[in-house]
């Protein structure tokens, strides 16, 4: 059912790089455009295509365009008006209601990603070092052919060591909770939600709520297709290992309290199942470290705070309608690992993900508004998000423990937004559709 | 002595959550001091005007969040609302919490006429802004049947069910902001009011069972 052939391949696969590029371009004339685009065509996989060929493939190219980006191809106005007005407003016209305020406000950002300019983005994911640089090398010279198409920005990821598994700069191991799509082909891992309907992350098939919404015009353009949030988060992980020896004495104390911030042990073991101890062989065992729930498991959050970052991404079992608040992640960490006991190097390092979803208001505003940034989320008061959250320094973080809870206050940031936009993530039908646009019919 | 110290439990529990979940606004104000807000023509302070997701957000006052919608209804359809009236009622019995989701204190419904012709109100007093929960507002609403009343109001958008913009849209142009609210016991969620109850209930429990 699902249209394989013409999906993009990041929807339904992840791809097993260790390196990538995200490359932001702007278009000076539509005809230019149009002529890169049809030169990238044959690089961009299916998710069919990705699969079968995902053994002897060394990079996975993925293509995406802001509305702006859209216009700039040649696509009409009267199609960009039928695009979601969020999408068509773009990721700094709602800062304020993603949170993106104080230090997160795109005027901090440093990739450009803010400018009205910003039209399309590259994702290259490499499987090494190697394959990264040839690629890297083969696009730039790409570039000198069409110079219609300038670099904005650049931003290189590479997975941080150690390379069992992944994880970010604070190292949390990262990818144990994703929905799965119904038709994939996936299975989801107990606890991850069963299948969810194909139209919450695709355009063009039924969702949760019934046959789904109209399509954004022409349909060729938008059928196959989805919508991706770009967030670049720097990581503090000197200020985040400071804070973790202010807080414990011990290094069993110190990895309890990062436990208690994130919902997890940094091993992945969720605190529900471990609220005590640590458990590295349940954090590695996707039959068990994502089947849990809150609502009977760890309602008043003695294991896990009301308020960690995994209870505010997910909430579960203590959440209406969370077949329609789900969001797929992909994405890579930037910048040098600072070694354990070095000072920090002031270096910029972090996370630079994609969330993708078929309505970025209903998924992915709605998590970030009404769950990560929201101070009466469970009714917390002074509390964010402790990781991803907007902290300036005065919000707090309740750790509920008997007979006396703990009250951290003053929490730093840990992270910081430095980057992000909005980006339409067409099929492959309607990235060749984009490529002959202007010209007359055959 | 088991059961007493499961009492004891229980309560210690219920004033943990109690505790924990003390919002910052009821430390901030006071609850035990009945308050009023007078409020700018529009429903919004100039200066302070929150964004929300589908549009800005009405601000919090005494009376917490709420809205107040009037529509004619299409000539004719007072019996739909009647029957919609018995069904609810039943919905509600037999699942207590199927509103839950929208945070509510209270709702009215309520038919009037002017000039001869019948409007319908809607006015409801919860404990978030409308604009968080639009989306779980429709699918409530499509689920129990409510959607029923709103679809004999003149101007209800088609597509709702598919659209919840279109469906917050109705609602905004539709809205009537208060000009002055007053709140009994300000600022307090549903929620702690019933976790106050609850505690209460646990004391009476644990003091029984001390005897």
């Amino acid at each position: 059912m699902l249209d394989f052939d013409d999906i993009q391949h990041i929807l339904l696969t992840r791809a097993p790089a260790l390196n990538g590029r995200y490359v932001f371009l702007t278009f000076r004339d539509p005809e230019g455009a149009r002529a890169w685009l049809s030169a990238m065509l044959e690089t961009v996989h299916s998710a069919r295509a990705m699969r079968e060929s995902v053994a002897r493939d060394r990079r996975w190219v993925t293509l995406a365009f802001t509305w702006n980006g859209l216009r700039a191809l040649g696509v009409d106005e009267a199609s960009l008006a039928t695009f979601p007005e969020e999408f068509r407003q773009g990721m700094v016209a709602r800062a304020e209601i993603l949170g993106d305020t104080g230090a997160n406000h795109p005027d901090n950002w440093v990739d450009d990603t803010k400018s009205p300019d910003l039209h399309a983005i590259v994702i290259l994911f490499a499987r090494d070092a190697e394959a990264h640089a040839r690629c890297v090398a083969a696009h730039d010279e790409l570039l000198t052919r069409h110079e219609s198409v300038q670099m904005l920005s650049t931003l290189d990821l590479a997975a941080t060591p150690p390379f069992d598994y992944a994880h970010d700069h604070f190292g949390y191991r990262d990818r144990l909770s994703q929905p799965v799509i119904e038709g994939s082909g996936d299975e989801p891992t107990p606890g991850s939600g069963g299948f969810i309907k194909a139209g919450e992350f695709i355009l063009g098939y039924p969702d949760e709520s019934g046959p789904g919404p109209r399509l954004p015009q022409p349909e060729i353009l938008s059928r196959n297709g989805s919508f991706m949030a770009y967030r670049r988060l720097e990581e503090h992980v000197g200020r985040f290992r400071a804070f973790l020896r202010e807080q414990g004495q011990t290094p069993d104390e110190q990895e309890l309290i990062a436990a208690k911030l994130m919902g997890r042990w940094r091993s992945g073991a969720p605190l529900v199942l471990a609220p005590e101890r640590d458990d590295p062989a349940l954090g590695a065992d996707p039959r068990r470290n994502n089947d849990f729930g809150y609502k009977h498991q760890d309602p008043h959050g003695y294991a896990v705070p009301l308020g960690t970052h995994i209870r505010r991404m997910n909430p579960r079992d203590t959440a209406a309608n969370m077949n329609r608040r789900r969001m797929i992640r992909r994405g890579a960490t930037y910048g040098p690992p600072l070694p354990e006991g070095a000072a920090d190097d002031g270096v910029e390092r972090g996370i630079a993900a994609f969330v993708i979803c078929a309505s970025l208001i209903r998924q992915f505003e709605f998590a970030q508004n009404v769950w990560v940034n929201d101070k009466s989320f469970h009714e917390l008061g002074n509390e964010r998000d402790p990781i991803i959250g907007n902290q300036d320094g005065t919000l707090e973080y309740k750790i509920p423990k008997r007979p006396i809870r703990k009250t951290i206050t003053g929490l730093p940031a840990f992270t910081n937004v430095r980057g992000g936009a909005y980006f339409f993530l067409p099929g492959l039908r309607a990235l060749r559709w984009l490529a002959a646009l202007g010209q007359a019919p055959a | 002595m088991r059961a007493l110290g499961r009492a004891a439990r229980r309560l210690q529990d219920a004033v943990t959550l109690a505790t924990v979940n003390m919002s910052n606004t009821s430390k901030k104000t006071d609850w035990s001091k009945p308050a009023a807000m007078a409020l700018p023509k529009g429903g919004y302070f100039p200066n302070r005007v929150e964004q929300g997701r589908y549009g800005p957000v009405f601000p919090k006052t005494p009376a917490c969040y709420g809205f107040t919608i009037i529509a004619k209804i299409i000539p004719g359809r007072e019996p739909a609302f009647h029957e919609y009236a018995q069904r609810i009622e039943k919905a509600v019995a037999e699942t207590p919490d199927c509103l839950a989701v929208l945070k509510l204190h209270y709702l009215r419904w309520v038919l009037f006429p002017i000039k001869g012709e019948t409007y319908f109100m809607y006015q409801g007093i919860f404990d978030t802004d409308f604009d968080k929960y639009t989306e779980d507002a429709v699918a409530i609403f499509t689920s129990t049947g409510l959607r029923t009343v709103f679809e004999n109001l003149e101007g209800f958008p088609e597509d709702w069910q598919t659209n919840p913009a279109a469906f917050a849209r109705f609602v905004r142009e539709h809205q009537c902001p208060s000009f002055l609210e007053y709140g009994e016991y300000p600022y307090v969620s549903a929620d702690e009011i019933k976790k106050a109850l609850a505690l209460k209930a646990s004391f009476s429990t644990m003091l029984d069972q001390m005897q």
